[in-house]
């Protein structure tokens, strides 16, 4: 029986496009069951949707209860992490940051990488002036300093967390239609795209149901390896007090906060840290993993 | 440099090469000028466009129905956005960026006070980056997989993974509260501050001007900590591209000659592998001098520098729009611009392109 899916996962004439999808995921997650980097990278980031998840149950305290006779505590048994200038427990809040974290995260690939697949897409589909125009617009922001530009628009939007995502979606989807852009131009003069175009098929639907699904698998290495910048700028906009607003449990927003203590209580501004870094560093491993798997033409020069 | 043929007089020969120099020259300028007018048109979004109310946002919350008025008039927000967009543009060519709500004085005396700022604790991390990060780089494609490799492929992962705002409050826990062993935040110590004449704006070169050796160690005590944490984000970029470039060189066969031929491993390194690697570096190292201009804003804010990342950020949190635009207009123009300079030299540099 085990061998028998095997076969079938690994069948060189699949009979459906469902077994060809489903083998060469079957492929790719062994490959990438075989990176040890990539299955930890994989483990941090499962660990951060479960935290995320189950935030209530896990935490031992409320994120936002107040208690003045615990404030200021160092780490101990009591609160892992210790307590902040409010006497909240800090670890309760860096799980339920876990939250505002993965939402950020997930806004912002939603927003952003269809956007520039389509424009990329669109923009190496028809060529010519469209081409140079839509080409044009994505050089201009590639060519400014993104942590900036999000600053200026969050500045013009008004601080939140839900204009902080749309300032950092503005300024990473240039990278993106630049990829899909190159993606379509390999294979738009390929044969199926023409058999597609003579069969009378539209020019959105070559471009939504032929060009997109191949740009999806270096789309989706692109994001991932993003994701670590992301989460830092969305800490940078939280810690500069235009992202996510008190009492919300956000990270960057607590070391804002422990700013203050830093000399004396250090674990305020610190512990959220190291949760910042451990989910970027999970996003790396992955995204490394997944371009090694995905993207082979990328992978090994590094 | 190849033999010179005879038929070329040297009139032709100079001809040829500045043409060489001519053409890249031409496309950089037009490709700059194009780029500047995206930048500014970015900002003119940004501050006409996208605010629900512009007028507010420049003169702020507390402005009375006069000045609402005449900021509206002043802005020349009942034209067309065409008109305000060239008017803008001729404004900032003209070095007008407005006037600074929080400060009262025009954005652009206040950027070139608070640039030099900026500029030398960039220059000191750069520099850090590049003294450390080229040899480490270097060694770590000589000797794949020994420590020095492990070491820049940790440091590299942490330049992309850590908060630059966290790595400075961790560093004046550790270096200024807990060790002593560098000076806290802000520039220099109050006492010593406006002693010296500003001559370039640059304290460590002003105080040296000044023969102020005190000054110039308090300054140097200042500046340590934020430039070695910029300097460690160039660093580890410096050193991962290296390595791929070395690595790149090394699996050539002009080395396996060069070393069958008996040359020590060093000038193997340093003289032919190195030599080729040095204009792309070139790039490497000037992008990631621009992007210390942009990571100075979070470490700015984190050890009260008063460079143009600290007024930005103020500028951002007292909803200054005119100050917020000028100070983006400005980082942004010298990012464009060492960007630019980096891709040309590249090509002035690289004999392929000739």
């Amino acid at each position: 029986m085990q061998m028998l899916r095997r076969d079938w996962y690994h069948d060189d004439a699949p009979a459906s496009r469902f077994q060809a999808n489903a083998g060469r995921f079957y492929r790719a997650g062994g490959l990438l069951m075989r990176n040890p980097l990539a299955v930890l990278g994989g483990a941090i980031i499962l660990l951060l949707v479960l935290t995320a998840a189950f935030a209530p149950w896990i935490a031992p305290y409320s994120a936002v209860g107040q208690d003045l006779s615990a404030r200021l505590l160092p780490p101990s048994a009591q609160h892992w992490m210790g307590t902040d200038e409010l006497g909240r427990d800090i670890l309760s809040r860096v799980i339920y940051g876990a939250r505002i974290t993965l939402m950020i995260v997930a806004l912002v690939a939603v927003i952003s990488a269809p956007l520039g697949l389509i424009i990329g897409a669109v923009s190496g589909y028809f060529g010519g002036l469209v081409d140079k125009v839509l080409m044009g617009i994505t050089d201009v922001f590639l060519s400014m300093p993104k942590l900036i530009l999000a600053l200026a628009f969050v500045a013009a939007l008004g601080p939140g967390i839900e204009n902080a995502i749309i300032a950092i979606a503005i300024t990473a989807w240039p990278a993106y239609a630049r990829i899909a852009r190159a993606e379509t131009l390999t294979f738009c003069q390929a044969d199926f795209i023409g058999a597609t175009r003579l069969l009378g098929a539209s020019h959105g639907r070559i471009i939504l149901r032929h060009v997109l699904p191949l740009c999806t698998s270096s789309m989706i290495v692109r994001v991932t390896l993003d994701m670590a910048g992301i989460i830092l700028t969305a800490a940078g906009l939280g810690f500069l007090g235009l992202g996510a607003q008190p009492p919300l449990p956000e990270w960057g927003a607590m070391i804002s906060r422990g700013r203050v203590f830093i000399l004396d209580q250090w674990w305020v501004a610190t512990m959220p840290g190291f949760a910042i870094i451990l989910v970027s560093l999970g996003f790396c491993f992955l995204g490394d993993g997944l371009r090694d798997v995905l993207d082979p033409k990328q992978g090994g020069k590094s | 440099m190849p033999a010179v043929p005879r038929s070329s007089t040297l009139p032709a020969l100079a001809l040829r090469r500045a043409r060489s120099f001519a053409v890249p020259l031409a496309g950089f300028l037009l490709l700059t000028a194009l780029t500047f007018l995206g930048l500014l048109a970015i900002t003119f979004f940004i501050g006409r466009v996208v605010p629900i109310d512009p007028v507010l946002a420049v003169v702020g919350d507390r402005a009375t129905q006069e000045q609402y008025e005449a900021a509206r008039q002043a802005m020349g927000l009942d034209r067309a956005l065409v008109v305000q967009f060239v008017d803008y543009v001729w404004q900032v060519m003209q070095g007008d960026l407005g006037r600074s709500v929080s400060t009262n004085r025009p954005v652009v005396e206040d950027l070139a006070r608070v640039f030099p700022a900026t500029l030398e604790m960039a220059t000191i991390g750069i520099a850090i980056g590049v003294a450390l990060g080229v040899p480490m780089g270097v060694w770590a494609a000589a000797r794949q997989g020994s420590w020095v490799d492990q070491v820049i492929r940790v440091l590299a992962l942490l330049g992309y993974s850590v908060p630059a705002f966290w790595l400075g409050l961790v560093g004046l826990a550790i270096f200024y509260a807990g060790l002593g062993w560098v000076a806290g935040p802000g520039r220099i110590d109050i006492f010593y501050d406006g002693i010296v004449p500003p001559v370039t704006g640059l304290l460590l070169v002003d105080s040296l001007i000044a023969g102020d050796t005190g000054i110039f160690m308090n300054a140097l005590s200042h500046i340590a900590l934020p430039a070695a944490i910029l300097g460690f984000f160039s660093l580890a970029y410096i050193a991962r591209m290296t390595r791929s470039f070395m690595l790149d060189q090394l699996s050539q066969e002009y080395v396996v000659t060069a070393r069958v031929k008996g040359l020590p491993e060093w000038r193997v390194i340093w003289i032919h592998a190195f030599g080729p690697i040095r204009v792309p570096l070139i790039t490497v190292i000037g992008l990631s001098y621009a992007g210390l201009l942009e990571g100075s804003v979070m470490i700015e804010t984190v050890f009260s520098w008063p460079g143009i990342g600290n007024y930005l950020t103020v500028a951002l949190l007292n909803a200054d729009m005119n100050a917020v635009l000028g100070a983006t207009l400005v980082i942004g123009a010298v990012f464009i611009f060492i960007n630019r300079i980096s891709d040309v030299l590249y090509r002035v540099l690289d004999p392929r392109s000739r």
